[in-house]
C-alpha cells in the first residue's frame, strides 16, 4: 500500500516520540525531521532511522518538499513560530498538524471528534492535557450538560522541554477553550503542574465536571468507561485510577496515562497521548488523499 | 535593649496575610475586611503587602478554592486605602498568566512574586521579563526549597536573575527548612547572585522556626522577609509579623513597621476572624516533619473526615509521594486509594 510521505518540524521531545508512531503507520511514512541544532539528539536519531534532516529549520526543507513528495508535515516546534511554519508549508501544498498551542486550525481530539473535522490545511492537537482530558469532559457532556469543567495536568518534569516551558499561557488559553469547544463545557479552566520527582511520576490527570443537574451516576460512569475505551485503542497506558467520585453536582475523575516508552521512557505518557493522537489524525487525513476524496493544491511557488 | 551583629540592618518586610492567609479562610475574606487590613498595615507602616486568591493570580477554581470576588475586586478595594503601602501579588505560571499580571498592574498592583517549583526556573522567564516591562518589582520565588540542594536552587536563581528578577527567594513552603538549611541556602545564593540582586525569604512556622529562619536568612545576606499578621497563612501560619517586627527590634535590625499597631491589628482584627487557630497541631506539624506545601493542610483535614483516614496519614503519603505545590487534586486521589488498600488489607 501506499503511504503518505511526511515531515517532521521539532527535534525535541514530542517530535523525536512522534517519529517512532510514524514508522509503525501502515499509511503514513516519516521522510524528514526538521530541527535548529545540528547537535540534537533528535536529528541524529532521525538519521539513524534513515530520514533526512536539516537544522536550517523549516526553510531547510522546503526546496525538498516537492521532491521528495511530502504531503502532511508535524509542528512540534512552538507556538510563537508556528504561523510561520504552517504557512510556507501549506504555500506548499503540505498540510499541517499543529501539536504546538497555537490553534490556528480546527481543535482536534480523535475519539471527540475527528470524524467531524472540516476540510482545512491545518489542524490542531490542543496540547497533552487536552488530549487526556478532553474524552473525559465529553463523556459526561454527552450525557448531561456541564456548567464548568475544570482539568489538571501533573507532568514529570524530565517530560517537558523547552518549547512546552515557554508556552504555558498558550498551554492554558488552548487547553481551557478546548475543553469548552471540544469538551463541551460552558466554562473551563485548566491547570497544569510540572513535578521533579525521581522516579519520574507518570503522567496524572484529574477531571472535575460541574453538572447543571443532578448527576445520572449510572449513565456518566457507563459513558465514560466508554470513552476510556476509545483512548485506550490508541493509547494502551490510559487509566483510570480512581472515581467518578459524586459530591454534589461535581463528577471527579482521576486519570493516568501511561506512554510506550518509545523515545523518554513509559512515565511520559503527556508525549504519546499527543503523539498518538496527531498520528491518527494524520491517518485519517492520508486515507482520505490515498483514494482521492482530499486534494491538496501548492500555490504558485 | 541587647543589639546584636545585625544591628543597622534594614529588612523590608513583605506582608502575606491578604494572600497566604486566604488559605487558613478557605479563600472566604471579604473585601471589607481586605480593606480594612490593609488599612492597618498602612498605618503600620508595612512597606508592601500581598492581595489575592491564596494561589494567587487564576487561583479561583475547583483545585483551590473560589474566593467570593474576583482578584481585580480585592485590589480595587484595597488600592484606595494605600498610600505609601506597595500592592503585590502571585503569580504561578501554569495557573496564573501573563494577561492576568497586567490586569493586576491596571488595578494598582506594583510587586509580583513569580513563583515556580524549586527546580522549574525555566517556566518563567515570560512572565518575570512581562513584570519588568510593566515596571513592577519583580521577584522570583523559588517554592519548596527544601526540594532542592542549595547549590540546585543557587543555579534555579541565577536562572530568574538572568531573566530579570530584582529578587529571588529562599521559599520554604512546607516549613521544613531549620536554621541551619535556611543559613546555607542563603549564603549560597549570596555567594551566586549578583551584588544588587537581593535575597527574600518566606518562610511557614510548622516546625516552630518562622522567626528563628527568618533572622538565620537576615544574618546571612537576605533584605526581604515575608510575613503575616498573627502568622494568617497556609499550614502553622507564615512567620508572625508582630513578633518578627519585634525580635528585629531587640536585634537593632530597622523594618520601620510599628510593632505595638501590628500587634492590636493581629489581636482586634486577625485573630477574631480565623476559622481556627492557626497553630502548630499534629496536622501542620506532620507538614513540617515531612517536608509537604503547606496548602494541602485544610484539603487533608477535610477528605481525612470524608474518608475517615487520619490526616496525618495522608500527608505522610503524599509527601512519600513526592507531590508538590499545585497537585490538590492528589490529595483526594491518594485517600481514595489508601481507602481501596485498606479495604482490601481488611478483606484479605
Amino acid at each position: 500500500m501506499n503511504k503518505i510521505k511526511c515531515a517532521l518540524i521539532g527535534s525535541g521531545n514530542i517530535g523525536t516520540d512522534l517519529m517512532y508512531k510514524l514508522k509503525r503507520s501502515p499509511v503514513l511514512e516519516p521522510v524528514w525531521m526538521v530541527g535548529i541544532d545540528p547537535e540534537s539528539e533528535g536529528l541524529s536519531r532521525a538519521r539513524d532511522m534513515g530520514l533526512k534532516t536539516t537544522a536550517d529549520g523549516v526553510d531547510g526543507v522546503l526546496p525538498h518538499l516537492a521532491a521528495d513528495g511530502v504531503q502532511i508535515a508535524f509542528d512540534a516546534t512552538s507556538a510563537y513560530v508556528h504561523k510561520e511554519n504552517s504557512d510556507k508549508m501549506n504555500a506548499h501544498g503540505v498540510f499541517m498538524v499543529d501539536l504546538t498551542p497555537a490553534a490556528i486550525g480546527p481543535l482536534c481530539v480523535p475519539p471527540v471528534n475527528l470524524d467531524e473535522l472540516a476540510e482545512t490545511m491545518n489542524v490542531n492537537m490542543i496540547s497533552c492535557a487536552g488530549q487526556a482530558t478532553i474524552p473525559i469532559v465529553y463523556g459526561v457532556s454527552r450525557v448531561q450538560s456541564v456548567d464548568y469543567a475544570e482539568i489538571i495536568a501533573s507532568l514529570a518534569s524530565k517530560s517537558i522541554g523547552p518549547g512546552t516551558r515557554a508556552n504555558l499561557d498558550e498551554f492554558t488559553y488552548t487547553t481551557s477553550s478546548a475543553v469548552c469547544e471540544v469538551g463541551g463545557a460552558r466554562r473551563g479552566k485548566a491547570l497544569c503542574i510540572i513535578n521533579p520527582a525521581e522516579p519520574p511520576m507518570i503522567m496524572r490527570n484529574t477531571i472535575y465536571c460541574m453538572t447543571d443537574d443532578e448527576p445520572d451516576q449510572k449513565r456518566i460512569t457507563e459513558s465514560l468507561m466508554e470513552m476510556i475505551g476509545k483512548v485506550q485503542q490508541y493509547v494502551p497506558g490510559y487509566k483510570l485510577v480512581n472515581g467518578p467520585v459524586f459530591e454534589g453536582n461535581k463528577v471527579g475523575v482521576f486519570m493516568e496515562v501511561a506512554g510506550l516508552g518509545d523515545y523518554l521512557p513509559t512515565y511520559a505518557g503527556n508525549l504519546d497521548i499527543m503523539t498518538a493522537a496527531a498520528c491518527r489524525t494524520a491517518e485519517m487525513y492520508a486515507e482520505k488523499i490515498l483514494s482521492g476524496e482530499l486534494k491538496l493544491l501548492a500555490e504558485a511557488v | 535593649m541587647n543589639k546584636s551583629d545585625l544591628a543597622g540592618r534594614k529588612v523590608l518586610c513583605h506582608d502575606m496575610c491578604l494572600r497566604d492567609g486566604m488559605h487558613a479562610k478557605r479563600e472566604q475574606i471579604s473585601t471589607e475586611q481586605m480593606a480594612s487590613f490593609a488599612a492597618a498595615m498602612e498605618k503600620a507602616n508595612v512597606p508592601m503587602i500581598q492581595v489575592s486568591h491564596g494561589a494567587g493570580l487564576g487561583g479561583n477554581s475547583l483545585q483551590h478554592g473560589f474566593a467570593p470576588h474576583a482578584n481585580e475586586e480585592y485590589w480595587d478595594a484595597v488600592a484606595p486605602v494605600l498610600d505609601k503601602t506597595i500592592m503585590s501579588v502571585l503569580l504561578i505560571p501554569g495557573l496564573g498568566t501573563m494577561n492576568e499580571l497586567r490586569s493586576a498592574h491596571a488595578h494598582g498592583v506594583r510587586s509580583v512574586h513569580v513563583a515556580t517549583h524549586s527546580t522549574e526556573a525555566d517556566t518563567s522567564p515570560q512572565h518575570i521579563a512581562c513584570g519588568r516591562e510593566l515596571g513592577m518589582d519583580t521577584s522570583g520565588f523559588l517554592m519548596m526549597a527544601h526540594l532542592n540542594t542549595p547549590q540546585g536552587l543557587a543555579a534555579e536563581a541565577k536562572k530568574m536573575e538572568s531573566y530579570g528578577a530584582q529578587t529571588v527567594y529562599v521559599t520554604d513552603s512546607a516549613g521544613y527548612m531549620l536554621p541551619e538549611d535556611v543559613t546555607e541556602y542563603v549564603t549560597v545564593l549570596r555567594d551566586t547572585l549578583e551584588d544588587d540582586t537581593e535575597i527574600g525569604f518566606h518562610g511557614h512556622n510548622n516546625l516552630g522556626m518562622g522567626i528563628a529562619n527568618s533572622i538565620a536568612a537576615v544574618r546571612a545576606g537576605a533584605s526581604r522577609i515575608d510575613c503575616s499578621v498573627a502568622g494568617l497563612g497556609a499550614g502553622a501560619g507564615n512567620t508572625p509579623l508582630e513578633a518578627f517586627v519585634a525580635v528585629c527590634d531587640r536585634m537593632g535590625i530597622e523594618t520601620g513597621c510599628d510593632m505595638f499597631g501590628l500587634m492590636d491589628m493581629a489581636e482586634e482584627l486577625v485573630f477574631p476572624m480565623m476559622d481556627h487557630i492557626v497553630r502548630i497541631d499534629r496536622s501542620s506539624l506532620t507538614l513540617g516533619y515531612a517536608g509537604v506545601y503547606s496548602t494541602f493542610l485544610l484539603h487533608a483535614n477535610r477528605l481525612g473526615a470524608k474518608y475517615g483516614i487520619e490526616p496525618r496519614d495522608i500527608l505522610l503519603e503524599l509527601g512519600r509521594k513526592k507531590m508538590i505545590g499545585g497537585q490538590e487534586d492528589m490529595i483526594e486521589d491518594t485517600a481514595l486509594t489508601m481507602l481501596k488498600e485498606r479495604e482490601s488489607q481488611s478483606a484479605a
